[in-house]
């Protein structure tokens, strides 16, 4: 009979070793998951997990990674603060496509003036987008006890809208012969945001989450922010006591996590995309949640779970165009990851026991 | 000689790093009121759990008349006919008290009969309960019958009563004794564990003390006095406080005219509370839990803002200061529940230290925390008020109640406050512990401070305040020096009676 014992603290081992071993249980149910679709297992594990670093390609597939990395990173960094105060930011994704308006929206602007101003603007555009974007359910939460994770999912939705309107209305590009779809801001050198080194996929969204990685780190172990920011999510009553404000903890998570999404969204739409247009959000905001999650909101965590996502992402795209794997496929598997996280997390608060049973 | 209605033989129950129970047998006779004493972690709860079918022993056997007693779980030992009244009440506030003891039952019966049965029961046992009645309207003392009568309706052989008397008011008290007796007249064995060692001694046939999960002696509570008892559970000499003599000093701390709406539901509204408190004094602050205790820590300690003027400390008016800025200047407070309001459970006690002593043990430079200082800082209050515990970086939940009481406490008296106040300060702490607590508040109320210390226990207020004031329904008698108060005089304060009110005194 196999019982669980609450431990009397939470195991600093396992909560290392859970995410390594969600890693090795999603290879191995994913491999089935393969194989049932009549794929090799093996190779396709190796395809997705592999092949993005080590293949004879990988020389075009290593940028890549940053490129895809780094808004992961970016947004669950932000996203990590609240959820660790119990502020749950499931909109990000919206955050991120209205910073990315916003930003773009500055550039656009300036079109075709050249400047070295312009794309510091742009950046602070985007962030206070994406800022704006989660007041509003940081508000609505405080004032009137709305539920933010309603509200802010379903101002996705919106912003989805607005970007499709922007694309096809006021940010349409007046010599784009009537094409949806914004100038491209990756060809007017003063908004772009150009490769700090060429072929490294190395752009300024790149560093500005590497740093975003380290100031998160200084704050949660360092400064009293991050201590205030913990002890709401372990005790609201306790913090309430402690002398932490519950509403402006709301507001500064929320702003926090939107400001960093419409950061990525601006570094996206300036560089990688390119331009405002319909498609333009792939749904890293939603993603960024699992890396969050599979990172433990440990800044470092997500960092490396961030560059974990970027392969599964650029894997699986691999392994569809190279062995006709269906995009739901590599899909299911990302969700797989999270769901045995969370599974295995259990061992990280409790003893696994494999008794006999008791005489009693 | 009978056969016994329970029989526990060589039960022993280890976890991980402690052994819970250890080898322990004693006999409970039908109709007799057993008394389970021990210090918190003496293995109490552990024992009655495996009584009542929450925890498997690890070997040991049970019998429960004569036949072999092993519950897999509390609905198999409801069916064997054990029940059990729990310290903290496991009700659901907003439905009624028919309606929470439907939810208890296996196959429930229509309302009209559950509320007919709650009726009877009530009546048979004198326990007065409306069934109608919402349970969030109910004063402590009705939640515990509802919780009885739950129990009564699976009319039992055994009946475990986890500390019942720690929310009761004086009188309250004499009612729940009157039907203990009956049920024991009646045959209905009684197992009854209580830190009350006069209470045991009014009600109980036999005792059984534990300490570190042995049986450490067996007595007859009636022969025995509290003292031996107490002695008996710790297994050493009792300290018992002192408390100097001293003169009474100027103004530190004045509530005027304090008022404030309940902050929920079923919270409390303090109505019209006028008091000042000097330096070098204990106030004692009696009442039945719920009458606005909490809400007059959360006043004092800042998490709920009043108006400016109601709260005056040192003449300046901090009814609207937020916690942080009361402890800089040297008001501080330790609230009632340990877990996830005192303390974070599942921080560190280093950051527990934090939490509060932030401000006055200048633990952060511009928001940076400084760590060692922390440490320093928590490993001092382990040191100074006895807390057992492998160290300062162990989860505040890995320790036992009353060490986190100890915590707690000393961590804010650490801070050399000019006023502390403490809800319920030795609540579910052992005798040793308790006494040390009392004693560090003596100590610093000698050394000048003023400390309000809001309690249901009667004993230790009596024992350390120099003036007494009573707690009903958010308002505060006017105090009276607690020196010659009697039990009486203090009932008829807890029940309201107090000034001009009519006396509101339940049954």
């Amino acid at each position: 009979m196999i019982t669980l014992e609450k431990r009397p603290q939470p195991s600093r081992a396992w909560s290392l070793a859970t995410p390594l071993l969600a890693v090795l249980l999603t290879m191995i149910c994913g491999g089935l998951l393969f194989a049932a679709l009549g794929k090799n297992p093996f190779e396709t594990i190796r395809t997705i997990f592999l092949d993005p670093l080590f293949s004879e390609f990988a020389w075009f597939y290593r940028p890549q990674l940053l490129i895809k990395g780094a808004p992961l990173v970016l947004i669950a960094i932000g996203l990590s603060f609240g959820f660790r105060a119990g502020i749950w930011n499931i909109g990000a994704e919206g955050q991120y496509i209205v910073g990315a308006i916003c930003g773009a929206a500055v550039g656009l602007a300036f079109y075709p003036t050249e400047s070295f101003i312009i794309f510091p603007l742009m950046i602070i555009a985007g962030i206070l987008g994406g800022t704006l974007w989660a007041m509003i359910p940081g508000i609505l939460r405080v004032k009137f006890g709305t539920n933010e994770i309603l509200v802010s999912l379903m101002l996705v939705y919106v912003a989805e809208q607005l970007m499709a309107s922007m694309a096809l209305g006021a940010l349409r590009n007046p010599d784009g012969m009537g094409f949806p779809g914004s100038r491209n801001l990756s060809q007017y050198p003063s908004a772009a945001n150009l490769e700090i080194i060429a072929g490294s996929g190395m752009h300024w969204g790149v560093v500005t989450a590497l740093i975003a990685v380290i100031l998160a780190y200084i704050a949660l172990s360092r400064h009293i922010f991050g201590f205030n920011v913990r002890l709401a999510g372990q005790s609201p009553r306790a913090a309430k006591f402690a002398g932490v404000n519950p509403a402006a903890m709301i507001l500064i998570c929320m702003g926090l996590s939107g400001g960093l999404a419409g950061a990525a969204g601006l570094f996206e739409v300036a560089g990688p995309a390119g331009q405002v247009s319909i498609d333009f959000n792939v749904g890293y905001g939603f993603t960024a949640i699992i890396v969050a999650f599979l990172g433990r909101l440990h800044p470092v965590g997500i960092l490396l779970a961030g560059g974990l996502m970027a392969l599964t992402y650029i894997g699986g795209e691999i392994a569809q165009s190279n062995l006709g794997l269906p995009l739901a496929a590599i899909q299911l598997m990302q969700g797989m990851l999270l769901f045995f996280l969370l599974a295995v997390d259990v061992l990280t608060n409790y003893a696994v026991r494999f008794g006999r049973r008791q005489v009693a | 000689m009978t056969e016994p209605l329970l029989r526990l033989t060589g039960l022993t129950k280890a976890y991980p790093g402690v052994v819970a129970n250890k080898d322990v047998s004693f006999e409970i006779q039908p109709g007799e009121v057993h008394a389970l004493l021990g210090e918190n972690g003496a293995g109490k709860s552990t024992l009655v759990k495996t009584i009542y079918g929450l925890v498997k022993p690890d070997s040991g056997t049970m019998t429960l008349e004569g036949t072999t007693f092993t519950p897999a779980e509390p609905r198999a030992a409801r069916a064997a006919g054990v029940a059990m009244v729990f310290q903290h009440f496991s009700l659901f506030d907003a439905m009624n008290v028919a309606e929470n003891i439907a939810l208890g039952m296996e196959n429930p019966p229509p309302q009209r009969e559950i509320a007919a049965q709650v009726r009877k029961v009530s009546d048979q046992y004198g326990l007065p309960l409306d069934p109608d009645r919402i349970v969030g309207e109910l004063s402590a003392g009705e939640r515990q019958r509802v919780e009885i009568i739950r129990c009564l309706l699976q009319d039992p052989k055994l009946l475990i009563m986890d500390e019942p008397t720690s929310v009761l008011t004086p009188q309250e008290v004499a009612i729940l004794f009157e039907t203990l007796k009956q049920l024991s007249g009646e045959g209905t064995a009684i197992l009854y564990i209580s830190h009350k060692l006069e209470e045991i001694r009014t009600l109980c046939d036999n005792a059984t003390v534990l300490r570190l999960g042995e049986v450490v002696g067996e007595c007859d509570p009636k022969a025995t006095s509290a003292r031996e008892m107490a002695e008996l559970m710790v297994g050493t000499k009792l300290h018992v406080p002192e408390k100097a003599a001293k003169p009474a000093g100027e103004t530190v701390l004045a509530l005027q005219a304090l008022s404030a709406p309940a902050p929920h539901q079923f919270g409390t509204a303090l109505r019209d509370i006028t008091i000042d408190i000097s330096k070098g004094e204990v106030l004692g602050i009696g009442g039945v839990a719920g009458n606005g205790q909490d809400e007059l820590v959360a006043a004092l300690s800042g998490e709920m803002r009043v108006a400016p003027d109601m709260v005056q400390f040192q003449g300046q008016p901090i009814g609207q200061l937020p916690p942080n800025a009361r402890r800089k200047i040297g008001l501080l407070a330790a609230p009632e529940e340990r877990m996830g309001h005192a303390a974070a459970p599942d921080m560190s006690l280093t950051e527990n230290a934090i939490m509060t002593a932030m401000t006055r043990e200048n633990l952060t430079t511009k928001g940076f925390l400084h760590w060692a200082k922390a440490k320093r800082f928590a490993e001092g209050v382990i040191k100074d008020f006895d807390v057992r515990t492998p160290g300062p970086a162990n989860a505040a939940r890995s320790l036992s109640g009353g060490n986190l009481q100890k915590f707690v406490i000393g961590r804010e008296i650490l801070q050399a406050p000019d006023v502390l106040v403490v809800n319920q300060p030795t609540w579910g702490v052992d005798a040793s512990a308790a006494a040390a607590i009392r004693q560090a508040l003596l100590d610093l109320a000698a050394k000048g401070a003023a400390v309000i210390c809001i309690s249901q226990d009667l004993d230790e207020l009596m024992e350390i305040s120099d003036r007494f004031a009573a707690l009903n329904e958010g308002r505060l008698s006017a105090p009276r020096p607690a020196q010659g108060l009697t039990v009486e005089e203090i009932g008829l304060m807890l029940g309201g009676a107090h000034d001009m009110e009519v006396a509101h005194v339940d049954a």
